[in-house]
């Protein structure tokens, strides 16, 4: 037997002939002959634990990352700094081995655990109400475009094309098999055009939909387009990078009805994509529209605070069809350990990373100007990340500086075919000047081959 | 007592971290980004030491219960043994540091390790093409729910908007399928706990777009007319989906694909051992027929021979559901499971698992009633009408259960059983534990007719008393506030 | 369980009271006690038109959710937002906690109710 499963064969045979068996097989005497598998499964294994750590150390050892390479790309996933503590508070097997906290009297770590992280989520976004988490940045997105929907009962959105490519897909996923038609407006200066947005908002618009600071860096003006949305009685999501929201303005200050993001940033490591998690945050009014689990404050009997999972009828094993979404499980783990990244960081420190991420990236967008061999894309302010125009096909500067242990910018031009030898570059606090310069100089070896 | 929130532990000047001197002469942060744009009050986080943020959230994670803590019999969940060896290979630095954006020379081991995963799964569950985009369950159920609907529409067949679900099938099943624009149709459940066939036959017809089950179902028993369903759906013109929230019961023993189903989703964090966090992380990859593949979200990952690439030419799927590639770091963590166990591990798992729900369950028939009295799969469901007539819940059952060091069983579902408590014991148990827990759930029985008042006021021992649900869901109150 | 004898009552477990072309309309005993701790309740808008049947609020407790609909058809006039912030009245004193009242269109259709017995005859069944 594996060594997972503590019960031998003998044993298997004794408690068999104790509830009245001679085989394992009787037990499966409900499943028909026909469909029955009658060979074993043509998967590898088994392996030892030894075996198993070469294989996957193999695996491993045939990837590059950011742990031998300086990283420079960002679109959506960020190299900052992760503390150490987070990493062993959430390998307690308390944490990770239980499940959704629906016994609340043995479940009080990981309750007032997303407690705290409403919180903190509420004061990074301006917003009333928080929910414990969703799958990632771009499902969060899509849930509040469904959610706004359902909230002005109107069927028709507004996307800034100026979102993070991904997310958009996503949202046209989401909305095209419930037949809500998605309206993608362009960008100005690498900011929402405001032109465009007036003459696409109707009074069928149930959301305008913007990223800030966008897929660009740029952080956007949201205030007038709040306005804009709230004349035609449509909501305003925003998508917002929460690192940055340590020293921007908040979006519910600006207006916004529902916030989203990723939250990757938040001490969670890249690991190529996932699991990541999403914010989502709104106000009171719109509290009972929310998706996705919710925990609140209570009492128990002798009157001790607790807090325990609340304002379920909204959900899925309640309400069924009529459920505000679908979600069950989410990314509570991902969301512990940005809450434990929020604690440590703290207020000074949160706004320390963004201070540097600014600093940081407004160095090397100068430096590489001044190389000559790019030129701005945009003007608008940013924050940790920017877009260029280089005159070296942007596949061959990425090639070159693989080689030099440096991963370059995201090529834009995939995702926007306007925007040729367009190279996105990300600079958070971990990047140091020596790094930059570097990077510096080896786009300048290039250029002079 | 009432334990202190983080933001109770602040006090301003503390601090946590560490970052080094800003390295380049900074600006005026004004003349990078205009002022108005600028917070005028800072985000209110707390303000606390590293050691006290250790101590806070290590004192917090002791109030959990954790499957390494003790028995988790949670129906339906799967609360099995997470091996420890898969948490250290899913923080290796080739995996756990690399960006989702790199060039594809540089993610070969990534690819790799996707791309095998996709042939295991397809092999476990008998379908030809897998995503691993879903993030969990539900985000499976939700994918292949838009597949059905794509491909129906894309075969010009147009007024199939209808999806069957049995009464017993979870929330989540009814509102995936609402998700993605289809009507919900309940079917109901026969006396022996499955689905109604001759029910079946005359709800089918031009507007069924498919059927939704679980099998073994949320009763724990295997649907035996599963070939004669698949065939009356299929002769309908309808497509058969699988929720795979129970394929612990079936691993080896046999394959959604030879049932029938055209479509199957499966929960890694429940069949294939990863840790399910306190809800979530999970992943829920979605298998599909080889007519079904084009529909699936893109990319789909390729092998050229030589090197693994992403495939993003793929005009008939439904798109994309989830960014990057789904949960990278729970699907590692379920390859390096099914690794270790290999064919004869998973199916002695399947075997283990059902040996124990039946050994539990036959010990605990004359004390508790039970719905539908045949062989279980890895879960049964139990009802506690008898125990209802000394005034004793099956949530206080489930409360009292805490004071034996036991997590309770799922409470109140299936909705179609009254008073139910579904038990879910997973190969990972020995004997010994399940002798304990049998022992537990008969006392806990004589209690509720001798001193029913023991099991009402449960639990004693834990760290909170019962909580007050009501006032919670009354006056909401979902954040902390300072004090005026 | 307790039945008023002068109201008339819908398959729903809704209540009418009828004041002149006004029907006062909640939700009985019987369907307080099988729903328990009502904890919030969604009112209508003042000013919708409702027929028979329409959807015209939802009943919360911890656990549960019951949609209102409306036993006849006419336009709502007026809500009782007092169950807004104290949701528990319904449980309190369900046949003074009235929920809605519209103005009726067809007062015929009152015909179509149960009086007190037959209503608990119904719910006799129902249990």
């Amino acid at each position: 037997m594996s060594r997972y499963i503590p019960n031998t064969q003998e044993e298997r045979q004794k408690m068999l002939k104790e509830i009245g068996y001679s085989s394992i097989e009787e037990l499966f005497g409900d499943i028909p002959k026909e469909i029955r598998l009658d060979r074993n499964m043509a998967i590898p294994g088994p392996m030892s634990e030894m075996e198993l750590l070469r294989h996957m150390r193999q695996l491993a050892s045939s990837n590059k990352h950011t742990g031998e390479y300086t990283c420079f790309l960002g679109a959506g996933a960020y190299d900052h700094y992760i503390p150490s503590a987070i990493d062993h508070i959430i390998s307690r097997s308390d944490f990770y081995t239980a499940y959704t906290p629906y016994q609340p009297e043995i479940s009080q770590g990981t309750l007032q655990a997303i407690f705290e992280y409403q919180t903190m989520i509420c004061e990074l976004t301006g917003m009333d109400v928080s929910n414990a988490s969703m799958y990632d940045g771009a499902t969060a997105v899509a849930e509040a475009v469904l959610m706004a929907c359902q909230a002005t009962r109107r069927s028709q959105v507004v996307v800034a094309r100026s979102m993070h490519p991904e997310y958009r897909q996503v949202v046209n996923t989401y909305t095209k098999f419930q037949d809500i038609p998605v309206t993608e407006i362009g960008y100005r200066d690498g900011m929402v055009d405001m032109e465009a947005l007036e003459k696409a908002i109707t009074g069928e618009t149930a959301a305008v939909v913007i990223q800030s600071p966008n897929f660009f860096g740029i952080i956007e003006d949201i205030e007038p387009i709040a306005q804009l949305a709230h004349k035609n009685k449509a909501l305003l999501i925003v998508c917002a990078d929460p690192i940055s929201l340590a020293i921007l303005k908040s979006p519910g200050e600006l207006g916004a009805d529902i916030v989203v993001g990723e939250g990757q940033s938040l001490g969670n490591p890249l690991s190529f994509g996932g699991p990541y998690f999403g914010f989502f945050a709104t106000t009171q009014k719109l509290m009972r529209r929310m998706p996705g689990r919710i925990v609140g404050e209570t009492t128990d009997k002798n009157g001790n605070r607790g807090f325990v999972l609340t304002l379920q009828t909204r959900e899925q094993h309640i309400r069924r069809e009529k459920a505000t979404s679908n979600i069950c499980t989410n990314q509570a783990l991902n969301a512990l350990m940005a809450t434990i990244y929020l604690s440590l960081m703290g207020r000074e420190g949160l706004k320390e990373v963004a201070y540097q991420c600014v600093q940081k990236s407004h160095y090397l967008y100068d430096k590489l100007i001044n190389t000559g061999l790019f030129t701005p894309i945009f003007k608008g302010p940013f924050f940790k990340e920017f877009a260029l125009k280089s005159s070296i096909p942007v596949d061959k500067l990425n090639r070159h500086l693989l080689d030099k242990g440096i991963i370059g910018g995201y090529s834009l031009e995939k995702a926007y075919p306007e925007l040729g030898g367009g190279w996105l570059i990300a600079v958070t606090e971990k990047r140091t000047r020596e790094e930059m310069d570097a990077l510096v100089e080896r786009v300048g070896e290039i250029a002079g081959e | 007592m009432s334990r202190k929130l983080i933001f109770e532990l602040s006090l301003e000047g503390k601090k946590g971290y560490s970052l080094p001197q800003l390295d380049i002469d900074d600006r005026a942060i004004e003349e990078l980004i205009p002022g108005k744009l600028l917070r005028d009050r800072d985000a209110n986080l707390p303000e606390v030491s590293e050691p006290e943020v250790v101590r806070h959230y290590t004192s917090l994670s002791r109030l959990n219960h954790g499957v390494d803590v003790g028995f988790y019999p949670l129906g339906s969940c799967t609360m099995k043994y997470n091996p420890k060896i898969n948490e250290d290979v899913s923080r290796l630095e080739g995996f756990s540091k690399v960006h989702p954006y790199q060039p594809d020379e540089t993610i070969q081991g990534s690819l790799r390790l996707l791309y095998e995963l996709n042939k295991i799964l397809c092999e476990i569950t008998g379908m030809d093409g897998v995503t691993l985009q879903p993030a969990a369950g539900s985000h499976g159920e939700l994918t292949g729910m838009m597949i059905i609907k794509a491909y129906h529409k894309n075969r010009g067949d147009e007024g199939r908007d209808k999806i069957l679900i049995p009464d017993s099938a979870h929330g989540t099943n009814p509102s995936s399928a609402a998700m993605a624009g289809f009507q919900v149709v309940e079917i109901p459940s026969n006396d022996r706990g499955s689905v109604d066939v001759e029910a079946l036959k005359d709800m089918v017809g031009k507007d069924t777009a498919g059927l939704m089950l679980t099998n073994p179902n949320t009763l724990g028993l295997f649907e035996e007319d599963i070939i004669e369903i698949a065939q009356i759906v299929h002769d309908a013109g309808g497509l058969l989906y699988y929720d795979g929230a129970n394929a612990n019961a079936i691993m080896g023993i046999t394959r959604p694909g030879d049932m029938g189903f055209d479509i199957v989703h499966l929960n890694l964090h429940k069949t294939f051992s990863t840790p399910h966090g306190g809800g979530g992380p999970g992943a829920g990859p979605v298998g599909v027929v080889t007519e079904l593949v084009p529909y699936l979200p893109s990319p789909l990952i390729q092998f050229d021979g030589q090197k693994y690439y992403l495939d993003y030419d793929r005009p008939l799927s439904i798109g994309r559901i989830k960014s990057f590639f789904g949960n990278f770091g729970v699907a590692l963590k379920a390859y390096a499971y099914i690794l270790t166990m290999g064919p004869e591990g998973l199916r002695e798992v399947a075997e283990t698992a059902v040996l124990n729900a039946n050994y539990v369950m036959e010990k605990l028939k004359s004390y508790y009633d039970i719905s539908y009295d045949r062989i279980c799969m890895h879960e049964f469901v139990l009802s506690a009408q008898r125990q209802k007539k000394e005034d004793v819940s099956a949530m206080d059952i489930s409360k009292r259960l805490i004071d034996f060091g036991f997590h309770p069983p799922t409470t109140y579902f299936p909705l179609i059983v009254k008073e139910a408590l579904m038990i879910e014991p997973t190969e990972t148990e020995s004997r010994e534990t399940l002798d304990e827990f049998i022992e537990a759930m008969i006392q806990i029985a004589k209690e509720a007719e001798e001193e029913p008042d023991k099991v009402q006021n449960a639990p004693h021992k834990s760290p909170i008393g019962r909580l007050d649900e009501t006032k919670a869901a009354r006056k909401p109150k979902l954040r902390w506030q300072p004090e005026e | 369980m307790k039945v008023l004898e002068d109201l008339k009552y819908a398959k729903g477990h809704e209540w009418v009271r009828v004041e002149g072309n006004k029907a006062y309309i909640g939700i009985t005993d019987f369907a307080q006690d099988e729903l328990g701790d009502i904890v919030y309740i969604e009112l209508p808008e003042v000013g919708a038109h409702v027929e028979v049947d329409d959807i015209i609020g939802s009943i919360e407790s911890v656990k549960a959710a019951a949609d209102v609909y409306s036993p006849v058809s006419g336009e709502i006039v007026e809500v009782n937002e007092e169950l807004e912030t104290s949701p528990e009245l319904v449980n309190e004193d369900p046949y003074d906690a009235w929920i809605a009242v519209v103005e009726m269109t067809d007062s015929g259709e009152l015909d179509n109710l149960m009086d007190a017995e037959e209503y608990e005859k119904f719910c006799e069944e129902e249990a």
